[in-house]
């Protein structure tokens, strides 16, 4: 697994109290009760402060879910 | 639904008013009827009324509802097991909250179309954002208030959110100085609401005696002018405040209800407020007749987002007056309004009256 990789689990799984499991399983937004709009917006500060990137509003609409997220860290340069 | 979903797919200013107002009528019938199918309230309303919603009518000719029936009933066009969030209002004293009942597609419609309508204003970059309200406003997830939800929602414009008040709704300095240290010469967003921005922020800065920098500030308030009325504090003395304060000159009020989230109405730099093409206005006289334009009467508010609850057509408790249509000197196509304010009780009542007897 590479570094960047290990980042953006890790910001799921400090954001959301999850194991890998549930990442594998393609966590989605408001599948579980911390994933709300309080945490959804945590977590993009944690994906934002790991990889010092600033995503643009449309992004963080977008983000829907676990795998769909990995796109768009994509489009910031985040090579996972 | 397919004037629905072109209208919906569209930036919030793409359409001249002669352009939206076809694709608009025949959007608004399709979720007329898409209430009518799965809300068995509304059908009911729909059928006293003698409305039919399979031909065609001009958006004022579809029934609206006062938005204080959401305080009454809770109203839902979705399945039970489909219910996302049940949103609060945060009830003016001696009234029940309204009850808006969400779906997932509903809530993430909101933010999209929010997102759309504020970008237009303030541009896509997100900034480091000033939050003129208390940490624990947004903190109880169960009792999710419309306070709550209005910085929630405005948070995805900003980054690395700093709270500027405590939560007994004091200036927090440690909070301010760091943010300010930061952030100060650079461009920030400011967020807050209207009366919270006046009274604790503008105010108890001209008390202390304090100016902070805050020159490349854009500020969004909203949630309404009645507490500010009552001080006889309007726009301009609102936005003199903040360039005493804080040298803070971009100042963007927004309207809207809560039982429309997402609807907004942004005012622009010639301070209108616009309509976008998935929102529309109409003024109406005490008998509910609609009034043309520069006449002040009640507002009725039309949205293309509600789906999951029939509250796309709703006659509001405040009064206002259409300026103009696609002639705001900022260059947005489409109607432009001010709100003066919440109607007087009684004539409130009288609407409610008279809306069960039409």
């Amino acid at each position: 697994m590479s570094e960047s990789l290990q980042k953006y689990d890790n910001a799921f799984i400090e954001t959301f109290s999850v194991d890998k499991a549930a990442l594998e399983a393609d966590l989605a937004y408001n599948s579980i009760a911390e994933w709300d709009s309080i945490g959804h917006m945590n977590l993009m500060g944690a994906l934002e402060d790991a990889f010092d990137i600033a995503m643009e509003t449309d992004d963080i609409v977008e983000f829907s879910c676990y795998s769909k997220g990995k796109e768009i860290v994509a489009k910031y340069g985040v090579v996972l | 639904m397919a004037e629905l979903q072109d209208l919906l797919a569209l930036a919030p200013f793409a359409l001249s008013e002669a352009d939206k107002q076809p694709l608009f009528a025949a959007a608004l019938g399709q979720l007329t009827r898409h209430h009518r199918d799965h809300c068995a309230d509304y059908a009911r309303i729909l059928d006293v009324l003698g409305f039919d919603a399979d031909v065609p009518h001009a958006v004022e000719d579809v029934p609206f509802l006062p938005a204080r029936l959401f305080k009454l009933r809770r109203l839902q066009s979705v399945a039970e097991d489909q219910i996302h969030k049940v949103l609060t209002s945060s009830g003016t004293s001696g009234q029940a909250p309204s009850r808006i009942v969400l779906d997932a597609a509903t809530a993430s419609l909101q933010s999209k179309i929010l997102t759309r309508i504020v970008g237009d204003f303030i541009g896509k970059a997100r900034l480091p954002m000033l939050i003129v309200d208390g940490p624990g406003t947004v903190k109880n997830r169960n009792a999710f208030s419309a306070r709550a939800a209005g910085i929630l929602g405005f948070s995805i414009f900003g980054r690395n959110p700093t709270y500027a008040l405590n939560d007994d709704m004091e200036l927090d300095w440690d909070n301010l100085d760091r943010f300010l240290a930061a952030h100060g010469d650079g461009p920030v967003l400011m967020f807050g609401f209207t009366f919270m921005v006046w009274q604790c922020f503008v105010q108890a800065l001209q008390k202390m005696g304090r100016r902070l920098n805050l020159d490349q500030a854009v500020l969004i308030h909203g949630g309404g002018w009645k507490k500010l009325a009552d001080q006889a504090v309007d726009d301009a003395a609102f936005k003199a405040g903040l360039a005493q304060v804080g040298g803070i000159s971009r100042v963007h009020n927004y309207y809207g209800m809560v039982e429309q989230t997402g609807s907004i109405f942004m005012q622009c730099e010639a301070g209108n407020l616009h309509c976008p093409v998935f929102s529309d206005i109409v003024i109406r006289d005490a008998h509910l007749t609609p009034l043309p334009d520069g006449q002040r009467g009640l507002v009725q508010l039309v949205s293309l987002l509600p789906k999951s609850y029939p509250g796309h057509v709703l006659l509001s408790e405040d009064e206002g007056t259409i300026i103009g249509t696609d002639d705001c000197p900022c260059g947005r196509p489409g109607k432009t309004f001010t709100i003066h304010g919440r109607a007087a009780m009684a004539e409130i009542r009288g609407c409610s009256d008279t809306y069960g007897g039409k």
